[in-house]
């Protein structure tokens, strides 16, 4: 999330930069056209966020962000070119073509909607009550009287004070590892946090992994691909609906993320 | 420095400050009691107590005083559940500070022990006082008339110290000025108030020990 913030500052000045480069893709072919002819497509891929993208065993990026590049370059019969990018990074690689998607855990804000085109969601990234299997809680009131475990500061933290009835004890740890060490040794039976950090959390406590009770802010990611290209938006749309539709992005959710996507999804 | 100090942007969370000074005051007072029963009773036990207990009671000391006290904490908090003792953060804290003040005031009560000379000892005995006399009358007082300063320190270090609970979202001073300053994020000047409010716990009591010691020792 720090990422995506930092991101934002430094698309203030490539905003400028990008109008050069836009008026290039104006004369340029259609870069659908391109793909299908070329038969690769190119697709900047996080090297450093799990789940999303990180380096695997073997050197090679592995996570829900290179299944979702791979499962578009399956569906329009072309190779996938991964390339590792950081976040910092991401979205120059888009605007100077050498890459045609960026698949990188990318959220949506109005700063970059001025520089870049978003397609619809494709994977689930938010914040959330987690909590063991037996607690029935669907929203704020149903914490009355129970205790939540939080990480000081995060936004799900000033979410959570903000909303929760008074009654509700919010436990405040100083960062993550606190927090997780908190849920899995069962000193606090809720938890709000990230959907990633959930994820590790079942990965690690087979025996209490956190169920997710309710959404508590949402910032879903989105492929983002370069202005003017309405063929290859419409194209990659249509792939992640289908995706959808027949269940590979649920399979990718379960994968990576440990969990079915939300309802709201 | 360009930077502008605001004090007022402390003002909205001064319950929260006020809530985290009890709880650091309430935290120290009754750990410092109980402590120092623990520590009088191990003393006791090492020098007057039965031969098979001063091992245990050594090992305790040594265990308690080579290991850092935020690892006491995180064992006891985070650890116990996994052996079925959950507890909750309030009461770790307190077992917490209760098992390092113990560990610590055992040696130095120990030592002010052995500081009393044995014929005064043998002066009881040959009065025909009972062992708990002797020990209370001749041996605890005067142990703990020699060691009192070495104590009081003891006990504005492991004040200080609690600072620590915080970690396991115990609602301390240190608590409650992180929680402000994860808020307003101003982090000069919430530390700043909250080191000064510990220097003058700390100032206050010195005070307070000094003042109980000459109550319990008229001629110190």
């Amino acid at each position: 999330m720090l990422a995506r913030g930092r991101l934002s500052f430094a698309l203030t000045g490539l905003a400028v930069a990008s109008f050069a480069v836009l008026g290039l893709s104006a004369a340029h072919a259609d870069a659908l056209a391109d793909i299908m002819k070329s038969k690769v497509i190119k697709v900047a891929v996080p090297q450093d966020f799990a789940p999303f993208g990180s380096a695997g065993t073997d050197l090679k990026p592995q996570g829900y962000d290179i299944d979702m590049a791979n499962l578009i370059a399956k569906e329009l019969g072309v190779k996938a070119e991964i390339i590792a990018v950081t976040s910092a990074n991401r979205i120059p690689y888009l605007q100077t073509k050498k890459a045609d998607l960026v698949i990188s855990s990318l959220g949506k804000n109005p700063e970059r909607e001025k520089v870049i085109d978003f397609s619809v969601a494709y994977a689930p990234f938010f914040s959330g009550v987690y909590g063991t299997k037996a607690i029935a809680a669907a929203r704020y009131e149903d914490l009355a009287g129970k205790t939540i475990g939080a990480t000081r500061g995060a936004i799900e933290e000033q979410e959570l004070s903000k909303s929760v009835p008074s009654s509700t004890v919010v436990k405040r740890y100083e960062d993550n590892n606190a927090t997780i060490a908190a849920f899995i040794s069962g000193q606090v039976d809720l938890i709000a946090t990230g959907n990633t950090v959930a994820a590790s959390i079942a990965e690690k406590s087979v025996a209490r992994p956190p169920v997710l009770k309710f959404v508590v802010k949402d910032s879903p990611c989105y492929i983002g691909l370069n202005k003017e290209e309405p063929a290859l938006l419409a194209k990659v749309n249509e792939i992640i609906s289908k995706a959808k539709k027949d269940g590979e992005l649920e399979k990718l959710s379960q994968k990576w993320l440990k969990a079915s996507l939300p309802e709201s999804f | 420095m360009t930077y502008k100090l605001q004090f007022a942007e402390l003002l909205p969370y001064w319950d929260i400050l006020l809530h985290g000074l009890i709880f650091t005051i309430v935290l120290t007072v009754i750990s410092t009691v109980a402590g120092i029963a623990v520590g009088t009773a191990g003393a006791a036990a090492r020098t007057f107590g039965p031969k098979w207990l001063d091992p245990i009671v050594a090992a305790y000391v040594e265990i308690v005083r080579n290991t850092p006290f935020i690892v006491q904490l995180f064992f006891i908090f985070f650890g116990l559940p996994a052996a079925g003792v959950k507890l909750t953060e309030t009461t770790a804290a307190f077992l917490a500070m209760v098992f390092n003040l113990g560990a610590y005031s055992t040696e130095i009560i120990r030592a002010g022990i052995e500081a009393v000379p044995k014929a005064h000892i043998e002066a009881g005995e040959s009065l025909a006082m009972s062992r708990l006399q002797i020990l209370r009358w001749i041996v605890l007082k005067q142990a703990f008339q020699k060691v009192y300063p070495a104590l009081a320190s003891q006990i504005i270090i492991v004040m200080l110290g609690s600072a620590v609970v915080s970690q396991i979202s115990a609602e301390d001073l240190t608590y409650a000025a992180n929680y402000i300053q994860s808020r307003n994020f101003r982090a000069f000047e919430v530390y700043l108030v909250v080191a000064l409010l510990y220097l003058l716990l700390a100032i206050a009591a010195r005070a307070i020990l000094r003042g109980v010691g000459r109550i319990i020792f008229p001629k110190a």
